[in-house]
């Protein structure tokens, strides 16, 4: 891999007019052979480009997600710098350490307690609903709804008391707004992590039965310092909010694009059908477009290629997703398909965490929304919306609606 | 149907629990995976059938 002369470039582009599929040379690349070479900022990287080898591949352990490594294929050109390991957190860590700074998050998302949550979950959704059909039309679905609704979420997780909501509300999303400058957001989340260091401390002296309470076992026990803590609950937001708000937003244009299906959804009030329904979007349109990215650290053979340590992998989930051998008419949005296959949340050690929560929330607004506002439409032609192409969580800027 | 699960990999989806929740638990300290029947009834199959081929850690092996 000395040259990359006809290596294609990663992240591709997007067709014109097709704002809910994968780019059609990542659909090519993955009709050509399961393992093909791109680049990345100009290095040459793997890529697995079908659903069966990425499961095969993502839980391998010759495959390290340390984006500190040097010649990680990370997101961006220059290498991050050891200063922002505390923000991205076990996210980027290798087993063992990943593992033991896991599970000390890891009971909030047990089944159980997140359905314990969805009580919650419907309030809040129902609280936003009430606001939007008591305000002006058009409005932009996602300022005045799927932000807000992502964000109480992880309110409601981490237990941040609803006085401080305002100001934490308002620096989450300078943080999980994409188009302001780095430098804005950069100090929203300098605000936000000094914000959560006291509330770990709040909770130190009166815990509750929420995620950062939780935490304050390992901190007596020596295993967490405060300040890990607050870390997390930074990380867990970044990982929380922005995804959970760009599906609810997108989902919402691609079921306005698709009416027969949208139908299917307001006319039920099945909750299976509404589970169904979470997992088919969350397949068809597959948010994290930039690929899992993953670096060989041991040399081995895969389909008769050598992978060498050091070398780049990437696993992107949106073809994954599409892979004709697993979903039949992949490119076609079905309610009513059994989708859970789906490798949206990855698959291995790093599997998202939060997907249960993730689930829940969405069955609850997708159940929600469209019954109480059945009228709800598009208040601008599709084309003058704007998409989420350069950035790693897809979406749309705003979504006006009117009904 | 006889089952074995992993619990060092396992990494708590609760997809398992979702799937079949007579067959399946989480711990409650970390939701890691507990068994609460390795061997469960013919009727359940299709559901644990399920619960594996869910499962994101790919920590739950089933001897037929």
């Amino acid at each position: 891999m000395t040259t990359t002369d006809a290596v294609p470039e990663y992240p591709m582009t997007r067709a014109e007019g097709c704002p809910f599929d994968p780019p059609p040379q990542l659909t090519q690349l993955q009709r050509e052979a399961p393992l093909v070479k791109v680049g990345i900022f100009g290095k040459p990287a793997w890529m697995v480009t079908r659903y069966a080898d990425q499961r095969q591949l993502l839980p391998d352990k010759r495959i390290s997600a340390d984006v500190f490594r040097p010649d990680f294929p990370g997101a961006t050109r220059e290498p991050l710098p050891e200063s922002e390991r505390r923000s991205v957190g076990f996210v980027v860590m290798d087993d063992p350490e990943h593992a033991r700074l896991r599970r000390m998050v890891s009971a909030p998302f047990a089944i159980k307690r997140v359905e314990a949550m969805r009580p919650r979950i419907q309030g809040i959704a129902d609280r936003l609903i009430d606001h939007l059909l008591d305000g002006p039309r058009p409005v932009d679905l996602v300022t005045a709804f799927a932000l807000p609704m992502g964000l109480q979420v992880i309110c409601e997780l981490l237990g941040v008391p609803y006085e401080d909501r305002d100001s934490f509300e308002r620096d989450s999303n300078q943080l999980a707004n994409t188009s302001l400058p780095m430098e804005v957001r950069v100090q929203a989340r300098i605000r936000i992590g000094k914000y959560l260091d006291k509330l770990v401390g709040d909770k130190l002296a009166r815990p509750g039965d929420d995620l950062l309470s939780g935490l304050t076992a390992q901190i007596r026990a020596g295993e967490l310092t405060r300040w890990d803590a607050a870390g997390i609950g930074v990380l867990l937001l970044s990982a929380g909010h922005e995804t959970a708000s760009n599906m609810i937003a997108l989902s919402t244009l691609a079921l306005l694009e698709n009416p027969d299906q949208l139908k299917l959804l307001r006319d039920s009030d099945d909750p299976a059908v509404v589970a169904g329904a979470v997992e088919e979007l969350l397949r068809y349109l597959t948010i994290n477009h930039h690929s899992r990215r993953r670096q060989v650290i041991e040399d081995f053979e895969y389909d008769g290629q050598l992978l060498k340590a050091g070398e780049g992998i990437l696993f992107p989930s949106d073809i994954a997703n599409r892979d004709p051998s697993v979903f039949e008419e992949p490119d076609r949005l079905d309610l009513t398909r059994d989708a859970s296959r789906h490798i949206t949340f990855s698959v291995g050690p790093h599997a998202c965490l939060g997907q249960p929560l993730a689930r829940v929330e969405l069955q609850v607004v997708f159940s929600t929304l469209y019954r109480r506002i059945p009228t709800l439409r598009r208040a601008v032609p599709l084309d003058e919306l704007s998409f989420k192409q350069d950035v790693a969580t897809y979406g749309v800027h705003s979504l006006p609606v009117t009904w | 149907m006889k089952i074995i699960v992993d619990q060092d990999k396992c990494v708590a989806s609760g997809q398992c629990v979702s799937s079949a929740p007579d067959v399946f638990d989480q711990r409650e300290d970390d939701g890691i995976v507990v068994l609460l029947n390795d061997n469960p009834p013919a009727g359940l199959a299709d559901d644990v059938r399920q619960a594996a081929a869910l499962c994101p850690a790919l920590v739950i092996t089933i001897v037929e």
